[in-house]
């Protein structure tokens, strides 16, 4: 652990900034975005939330994949080197996201194209003290502590941030820099004190425990809940825009008007779109709103967690703010669980 | 010094295909035609039956279609036998000898054939299933000793229907397989068979143990077939059914072919019936 005093925050992105692209929260018209920042004065690491996730610098919502020339058959790959770029002020939630992001884009057939942007980003993630908002429920998913595989970690101490420091990437960011202070006890005491106070400022909100979620989830498939909430869903895919851990996409080629040169490119897709798993001739797999927006927590809280031995919902809340239709993971969730209750204690009571 | 078409995925990136050349076509059906295709020198796609390739028109988009050639007689070259039924596929038939399109592959699970050794053997074809099966039909009838009895079933539309005239009147030739056609609707001289593909299968004497089935066809087949098969004693794991879902990126990342937690284009697209059964979204 290092101590940085917060008069020096400014003097240290500046710093980075020599070497990197740094990007950070920034408010706009009272919302807050990820973008580049050009001064350190712009720099904000108290916030709400963004309204996209970090994921947009990973898996961007457009991606070029190979161009070629339809004529010659020349194809090349479109592998973006991106310079250097340091994420301010992650949430841990959005760590997590990430943590999952790099276990599923490694898995199997490596992307080259999310790791060479990967490979050139470090994060810099933030202690969350209170609720940035009502629709989180971080606490509830375990999420709310940094994991593992971080890089640098900050932790507000009032006039000063303990910084931690959890790769050689990390390391990296701070190495040979005369801002950074080695802590004294009274550092350690105070990062205890603010720690041990903010879990009190979290509620649970799941009313069930996170371990019970796939097996929640399991016993819930043939829900009439599904049909409930699936009728009220528009099949936006707003959700999915904003989740930070949904990474499916569509593939799409563009060509000139010769026919002749041209790019395959990616963009971002959603499983909320009625046509999303619908095969050549027209068959639906998925044919009704209620199944789509099963999948979509299923994926999130059973499928995922099956496969890379994590939960693909991070409890960042974001779905349920942009949703329409009103639609929130904690109360569909919630509903899921109380609908459970009485037919095991109703089977517990007869055996 | 070949390599193997899988392999430059590695290379670059796994979204880039490989050039391939149409060296033969045949026009089967007014709807589905057959490619016979050559990767450049020196490259060999090294398939297993079931498995399918991501197919490119470079401008118009990619498209997953299983490989109809047997394995032991790829070498550099494979076979595409395609419905036109979309944007890649209308691009794909109006392709001719000679024309370039590019590949990437072959990806998936196919049939699990060390599976069906001494085993007896029903193939069950629907329509364009008869592709990816004859794959599998022709590694099993290049060493038809290592297997018990074999059986095909097929089923088509109408007589005009029938892929692959030339290899079924060879099967149909042969004393070691046992050959059965229907069609849904005869035509005039048709003078065999009319009825959908489960009226095929008790002309099939095969004890139900010991015995695997490989079954391609769609959708709305499988629920019927399956009935008929579990009524005759065949052991759920023993059925090997081949899954169609919209596999967009063949690598596990774009999400289309998700049928619960399996990702179809790397689990599947074969997979048993023990492994689907309690699927939902898997048969219906």
């Amino acid at each position: 652990m290092k101590i940085l005093p917060k008069h020096s925050l400014k003097a240290w992105v500046e710093r980075l900034r020599a070497t990197h692209r740094v990007v950070a929260p920034r408010e706009t018209y009272g919302q807050y975005i990820f973008e580049e920042i050009e001064n350190a004065d712009d720099l904000v690491l108290d916030y709400h939330t963004s309204v996209l996730p970090p994921k947009k610098y990973l898996l961007p919502p457009r991606e070029d994949l190979f161009a070629f020339n339809a004529k010659t058959m020349e194809m090349s790959p479109l592998i973006e080197e991106i310079q250097p770029t340091v994420i301010m002020a992650l949430h841990t939630c959005d760590l997590h996201a990430i943590t999952l992001l790099d276990k599923i884009q490694g898995t199997g057939h490596t992307d080259q194209h999310y790791q060479a942007r990967r490979r050139k980003t470090t994060l810099v993630s933030i202690e969350c003290l209170k609720p940035c908002m009502d629709h989180a429920f971080c606490k509830s998913m375990g999420t709310l502590a940094v994991p593992e595989g971080f890089d640098v970690h900050l932790t507000d101490l009032g006039d000063r941030y303990a910084v931690d420091i959890g790769s050689e990437q990390g390391e990296q960011l701070i190495e040979g820099l005369s801002l950074f202070w080695e802590p004294v006890e009274a550092d350690y005491d105070r990062v205890n004190q603010v720690m041990a106070g903010k879990w009190p400022n979290f509620d649970y909100r799941l009313d069930c425990d996170v371990t019970d979620l796939p097996d929640l989830l399991a016993a819930s498939q043939d829900s009439a809940l599904w049909d409930e909430v699936g009728d009220t869903c528009l099949a936006c895919g707003q959700c999915t825009k904003v989740c930070p851990t949904c990474y499916c996409f569509d593939v799409l080629d563009e060509i000139d008007l010769k026919l002749e040169h041209g790019k395959r490119i990616r963009v971002w897709d959603s499983c909320l779109i009625e046509k999303f798993a619908v095969v050549a001739g027209g068959h639906n797999f998925r044919s009704s709103q209620a199944r789509r927006l099963r999948h979509r927590f299923l994926r999130k809280g059973k499928y995922q967690f099956e496969s890379y031995g994590l939960l693909g919902c991070v409890g960042c809340g974001r779905c349920a703010l942009s949703c329409p239709a009103h639609i929130t993971p904690i109360g569909l969730l919630n509903t899921l669980a109380e609908r459970r209750r009485p037919a095991t204690e109703e089977a517990s009571s007869r055996s | 010094m070949t390599t193997l078409l899988r392999e430059t995925l590695t290379h670059s990136s796994i979204y880039m295909p490989t050039p391939a050349r149409i060296v033969e076509v045949e026009q089967f059906t007014e709807v589905e035609k057959w490619f016979h295709l050559e990767l450049p020198s020196g490259f060999t796609i090294d398939h297993k039956p079931g498995q399918f390739v991501e197919v490119s028109i470079l401008g118009i988009g990619e498209a997953p279609i299983s490989i109809c050639s047997s394995p032991a007689r790829s070498n550099g070259s494979f076979e595409l036998c395609v419905r036109r039924v979309g944007k890649l596929t209308d691009a794909l038939h109006r392709l001719d000898v000679g024309s370039m399109i590019a590949v990437r592959g072959p990806f998936g699970h196919g049939f699990p054939i060390d599976r069906f050794h001494g085993k007896d053997i029903i193939f069950i074809a629907g329509g364009l299933g008869l592709a990816p099966l004859r794959s599998l039909i022709t590694e099993v009838l290049d060493e038809r000793g290592k297997y018990g009895r074999v059986a095909l079933l097929y089923g088509a539309r109408t007589p005009n229907d029938f892929l692959f005239p030339a290899d079924l009147a060879a099967w149909a030739d042969r004393e070691d397989v046992e050959c059965h056609v229907t069609v849904d609707r005869p035509t005039e001289g048709w003078d065999g068979p009319v009825g959908v593909i489960t009226t095929l299968l008790p002309k099939v004497k095969f004890p139900a143990r010991n015995t695997v089935v490989a079954i391609v066809g769609p959708p709305v087949m499988y629920r019927f077939v399956l009935d008929e098969l579990l009524a005759a004693g065949i052991a759920e794991g023993n059925i090997w059914l081949s899954f169609e879902r919209q596999m967009k990126c063949g690598v596990g990342k774009c999400g289309h072919c998700q049928m619960h937690h399996i990702y179809t284009c790397q689990q599947g697209p074969v997979l048993s019936y023990a492994e689907v059964k309690n699927l939902e979204e898997a048969l219906s």
